[in-house]
């Protein structure tokens, strides 16, 4: 038989899976309108950077205060989602604390870590919140950064913060209900973070208490699906994208730019040489990128995997400079615009030109600093060649002296306006050894 | 001293010439265009020769064979350009069956390392750097600080050598070689600012901004006390050089090449 409760519980588990289940498809459509990319070699070696870097927080480390305090929240989510999985697992057979009587002692030891760590949560996303907020830490009060960014990363604390908060209420009105003998409370033993609450509910009546505690538990399940939803909308879409972000990310020297092989078979023609396999050139749709489209499916899938730390635009020598170029802006635009493409609109418009500028793109000095500096192996420096690439074989629209500098290596092979014929006249200067 | 008008007497020897002997070095040195037309870089290319020569290392250059590997070519975008290049140069080095480069140019150095195989080109390269530690490891070059030791030094990473490749230690080994005390800037190794000239930049105008990256690297390696900033690259080079000069300081401070630091140190 089953209760209104476990039915109403029922119906916002399929809710909430209903709207998590569209939109991963429509993500995941959305990534594979991107070019096609071949990452599925080196599995192992691949393994091991997701280890490292997205489950073992390796480059967060590079900045240790907000790499401590971010690794709390961090494995107060892995953990604490254990215990929503006894919330579920209530929820639907209508226990309370399902797991207590199995695990005797421990669930008391168990739960007190959770507790334990809730705290640390909380005070982490208290700090973060400051950081944002009081101290306004420059990476964070960046031009891309406001309205909607600066929200996004606020409201997300402010969620966690919500949580954490009722899940320590719960517990310490349900502590009460236990020492009152009220059925249906198992003896948790004393969880001693949300025992400091408990004088706050000492007088209530234990109709009063029940309904604290079951209110809690019903907003903790209900928020966290909600925020689950939420979490697909949002920058904060990393906490599960950072895996295959990493698992997929470019295994090669940073230095190394991926060759294009349409390119190599028009060149290989106009150099008279065989192209590969005697096959004829291949129908080359565009050279570069204008749009979100034209990037590879890698670069969509990064652009969703962005939680816009900034610190790929702090590291940004151009930016730091006072360019107009931010590197989290391109990702961020990058995702915007895929995401108006994937909804079937803006068709009049372009990735290049209505997000991301000529100027932008052409202050890059293409020194890694970005691709080094991402905590997920974002590489933004891919999207803004791409957009190089499209100006230049496309449009020809490339700074005037970037096309003189074409030209110089075309006629004198060298960038500058030499003759080929005095490459070496600098030997000319070497002393004879005796 | 060679008189200039005898270029059949140069002391560089060329693939060309080699190969009319029925000879093939060791090693080739790829010079870069740089080291071949900038007045300043030709003398890091002559002072690298003059080490590789001394020491009777079995090497020789292109010389007007050489072409630019197509690498600003590639960064500003036009990939077109870049293959042609990178083709040409693949035909005349697996022409002369090359196996082994070496460069005093980062970009230069991973072009070919990196780039060129995916056309043809197996190489391998090392940098200029890496070579003379090498050497010295090696008891074939021996150095004495003479007037670098205990002089501070601060190293200027190159973003090709370093972030692009991993080549944080060689540089850094041949000023420790000289008992110099080298210093380290505050944004230094993978946290390296760049100089300002990478991905093309060195052959346009920087766009609008506050202000110039070179001034803000310079800046930063005054700040350390150095009296030397040593650097491994052509275009860093010329960065940190009017750096230098625009924060009038040229007369104190001056910036070398590796090379040239250890072409003054060699016993």
């Amino acid at each position: 038989m089953i209760g209104l409760s476990q039915l109403v519980f029922l119906v916002i588990v399929i809710t909430a899976g209903y709207f998590l289940t569209k939109r991963i498809k429509e993500i995941r459509r959305n990534i594979l309108m991107g070019k096609p990319l071949d990452r599925s070699d080196k599995s192992s070696e691949r393994l091991k950077s997701m280890i490292l870097i997205a489950f073992g927080q390796k480059k967060m480390f590079k900045k240790p205060i907000p790499a401590f305090l971010h690794l709390l929240i961090y494995v107060g989510f892995l953990v604490i989602n254990l215990e929503v999985l006894e919330f579920v697992i209530d929820g639907l057979t209508g226990e309370h604390r399902f797991f207590a009587p199995y695990l005797g002692d421990f669930y008391n030891v168990a739960m007190n870590f959770f507790e334990i760590l809730a705290l640390g949560v909380l005070i982490s996303c208290i700090i973060f919140l400051i950081r944002r907020n009081v101290l306004k830490v420059e990476r964070f009060t960046k031009p891309e950064m406001k309205g909607w960014p600066a929200m996004d990363g606020n409201l997300i604390l402010i969620i966690e913060i919500v949580l954490m908060v009722v899940i320590l209420k719960m517990n310490a009105a349900d502590q009460v209900l236990q020492s009152r003998g009220v059925e249906g409370y198992y003896e948790t033993g004393t969880l001693y973070i949300s025992n400091v609450l408990i004088p706050i509910y000492q007088n209530f009546s234990s109709t009063l208490l029940i309904t604290i505690e079951r209110g809690a538990w019903w907003f903790h399940i209900v928020g966290i699906l909600a925020f689950a939803v939420y979490v697909t909308y949002s920058k904060h879409l990393h906490i599960f994208l950072a895996f295959p972000n990493t698992y997929y990310s470019n295994l090669e020297s940073k230095g190394k730019i991926a060759n294009m092989d349409s390119v190599t078979n028009e060149v290989k023609l106009m150099l008279g040489m065989p192209a590969e396999n005697g096959a004829a050139p291949e129908e080359v749709g565009r050279f570069g990128a204008k749009d979100a489209t034209d990037l590879s499916w890698k670069s969509l899938m990064e652009a969703y995997s962005c939680t816009e730390c900034g610190r790929c635009t702090a590291e940004c020598p151009a930016n730091q400079t006072g360019k107009l170029l931010s590197p989290r802006k391109v990702v961020m635009d990058t995702r915007d615009r895929i995401e108006e493409i994937g909804k079937g609109q803006g068709r009049e418009k372009s990735l290049l030109g209505d997000y991301i500028t000529n100027e932008e793109i052409n202050a890059c000095t293409s020194c890694n600093a970005c691709t080094e500096a991402c905590p997920v192996n974002i590489d933004p420096l891919s999207i803004i060649l791409e957009m190089k690439r499209y100006v230049a074989m496309e449009e020809s629209g490339s700074p005037a002296s970037w096309n003189a500098m074409f030209a110089n290596i075309e006629t004198n092979f060298a960038p500058w306006k030499f003759a080929p014929t005095d490459r070496f006249n600098w030997a000319d200067d070497v002393k004879q050894k005796d | 001293m060679l008189n200039k008008k005898t270029k059949m007497m140069r002391a560089v020897p060329t693939m060309a010439e080699l190969a009319a002997q029925g000879k093939s070095p060791e090693i080739l040195f790829w010079v870069g265009c740089a080291g071949s037309f900038d007045d300043r870089y030709k003398r890091v290319t002559v002072a690298f020769s003059e080490i590789l020569l001394s020491l009777n290392i079995d090497f020789a250059v292109l010389g007007q064979e050489e072409a630019c590997t197509g690498d600003p070519a590639r960064r500003a975008g036009n990939e077109f350009l870049f293959q042609m290049q990178a083709m040409a140069n693949i035909q005349v080095l697996n022409g002369y069956e090359v196996k082994k480069i070496v460069t005093a140019c980062p970009h230069c150095f991973n072009t070919i390392k990196n780039e060129y195989p995916d056309l043809g080109g197996n190489y391998e390269v090392i940098h200029h750097t890496q070579f003379l530690q090498q050497l010295i490891d090696g008891g074939m070059l021996k150095v004495d600080g003479g007037e670098f030791k205990g002089k501070k030094i601060t190293y200027h990473d190159s973003c090709y050598l370093g972030r692009a490749n991993d080549v944080y230690e060689a540089p850094r080994e041949l000023l420790k070689s000289l008992d110099a005390d080298l210093v380290e800037m505050k944004r230094c190794r993978t946290n390296g600012l760049c100089c300002g000239a990478g991905g093309g930049q060195m052959f346009k105008d920087a766009e609008k901004g506050k202000k110039e990256i070179n001034i803000e690297r310079t800046e930063e390696a005054l700040d350390t006390g150095a009296k030397v900033i040593a650097s491994g690259c052509p275009f860093c080079m010329t960065m940190l050089s009017d750096g230098v000069k625009n924060k009038e300081k040229e007369g104190e401070v001056v910036v070398k090449d590796l090379a040239e630091i250890i072409s003054e140190s060699m016993k």
